[in-house]
């Protein structure tokens, strides 16, 4: 690692002072990205201003027609959380799925969506649910959130400070994850929600994206056959020698169909 | 810059001054001078390092030093008592769940936390929660046998295993 400044500030005020003051600073939240990252000197901030001391950041509550999930929380905390289970089970299947035990011991809702790897888990939840994402600044719409590879709305300057999650009619996720490392080659979760039928696809693409054929065949037509006729364009998918881009695609629906089953269409 | 960590280890009060940059595996091997927390990968992939932070199992080459500012820490070296075996390390022993015995202390203390959490795991939640572990000899068999003994021992109040 190159060298950096270390700061856990105990509020978030205190914190985005830290981040004003220094341009090349970051945010650590679980750190089971960015520590190995900048142990393999692929980054080199500055400064690391540590959230875990800030009261409050990892609550998880039941806002009534919503689940708010605070930043910090883990993924073991939401795995394991009464209300995200009775509420939506989907999610906390999600999170109990993530890497390893030690990995959701540490890693965090927050870290995870700010980072926007293109095979994490939860942004599939984010988008299928249609969550808000709320900051120090402002609310971000699900829909505008992921915009590329590693790469967010978010500013330089803003931190992730909960999200909110609607409650679904019902959802369902299913992975196809890599062997050794858990991540998901595909994901898919669908969800039924106020705003209509959701499909959200994590691991393919340079981010996690909706497929809006699969909406539309699913709204038609709640059930696996509905599928059968509707696939994904493979082009702009992600190929590497863990699956290439027509296995991808290929996985989206046999994905987005074990989903479906799942909830009994 | 070095700056003190002041935390417990194994129910001590300790502190060590160390860089920004120090693992937590590095300050409790190198500086509080506690070895049976191995180095595997340094990759946040194999868990030799496994820990308890807070009561939670965590890799201890994945969380900087300064991290753990203030927070318990439990090791191997801490679950026996006062000598005896922990009845998971007894387990461990006697169902020959080890070869080499380098993952063997990561092994243990991600087990411990899985009986934590699930008293009494079958052989598919075993294989499923120790997925961060990995045992270079390949003797995952014997593993789950005795983390599944083990388990049974401590609900047993630490008896011997059957």
């Amino acid at each position: 690692m190159y060298e950096f400044n270390y700061h856990r500030p105990a509020s978030l005020d205190e914190a985005k002072q830290i981040l004003a003051a220094n341009a090349e600073a970051k945010i650590i939240a679980g750190g089971m990205t960015l520590l190995p990252t900048m142990k393999l000197r692929l980054a080199q901030p500055s400064d690391l201003v540590d959230l875990s001391a800030i009261d409050g950041l990892d609550a998880i509550s039941d806002a009534g027609s919503a689940i708010d999930i605070g930043a910090m929380a883990r993924h073991a905390d939401v795995a394991h959380s009464e209300v995200v289970r009775s509420a939506i089970p989907a999610l906390a299947d999600l999170a109990d799925a993530i890497g390893d035990a030690q990995v959701r011991n540490r890693g965090t809702l927050g870290g995870s969506i700010a980072n926007s790897d293109p095979a994490a888990d939860y942004p599939a939840a984010i988008l299928a649910l249609n969550a808000t994402i709320r900051t120090d600044q402002r609310e971000i719409a699900a829909d505008d959130y992921f915009l590329g590879m590693f790469e967010t709305a978010l500013a330089d300057d803003e931190l992730v400070v909960a999200v909110s999650f609607p409650k679904p009619k019902k959802a369902a996720y299913a992975k196809f994850h890599n062997p050794a490392s858990r991540y998901a080659i595909v994901g898919v979760m669908v969800a039924e929600t106020d705003s209509g039928i959701r499909v959200a696809v994590t691991g393919a693409g340079a981010c996690a994206f909706r497929a809006s054929d699969f909406e539309a065949a699913l709204t038609e037509s709640f059930s696996a056959d509905a599928l059968g006729s509707v696939s994904i364009d493979s082009d702009d998918l992600n190929s590497d020698l863990h699956a290439s881009a027509g296995y991808r695609a290929h996985l989206v629906r046999v994905m987005a169909v074990r989903a479906v089953k799942a909830l009994g269409g | 810059m070095q700056t003190k960590v002041s935390c417990t280890l194994n129910g001590e009060d300790v502190s060590a001054d160390v860089d920004s940059r120090t693992l937590l595996v590095d300050m409790i091997r190198e500086q509080l001078s506690l070895t049976g927390t191995h180095v595997g990968c340094d990759t946040s992939q194999c868990g030799a390092c496994v820990v308890h932070v807070n009561g939670r199992s965590v890799k201890s080459c994945s969380m900087l030093a300064l991290q753990a500012e203030g927070a318990e820490i439990i090791t191997i070296e801490g679950v026996d008592s006062n000598g005896d075996l922990h009845p998971m390390q007894a387990a461990f022993r006697e169902h020959h769940g080890l070869q080499c015995g380098f993952c063997t202390p990561g092994m243990i203390m991600s087990a411990l936390d899985l009986v934590q959490q699930n008293p009494d795991p079958d052989d598919k939640e075993i294989r499923e929660w120790l997925e961060g572990n990995l045992c270079r000899c390949t003797g995952y068999q014997n593993i789950v046998q005795a983390v599944k003994a083990g388990a049974k021992s401590m609900r047993a109040g630490g008896k011997e295993a059957e």
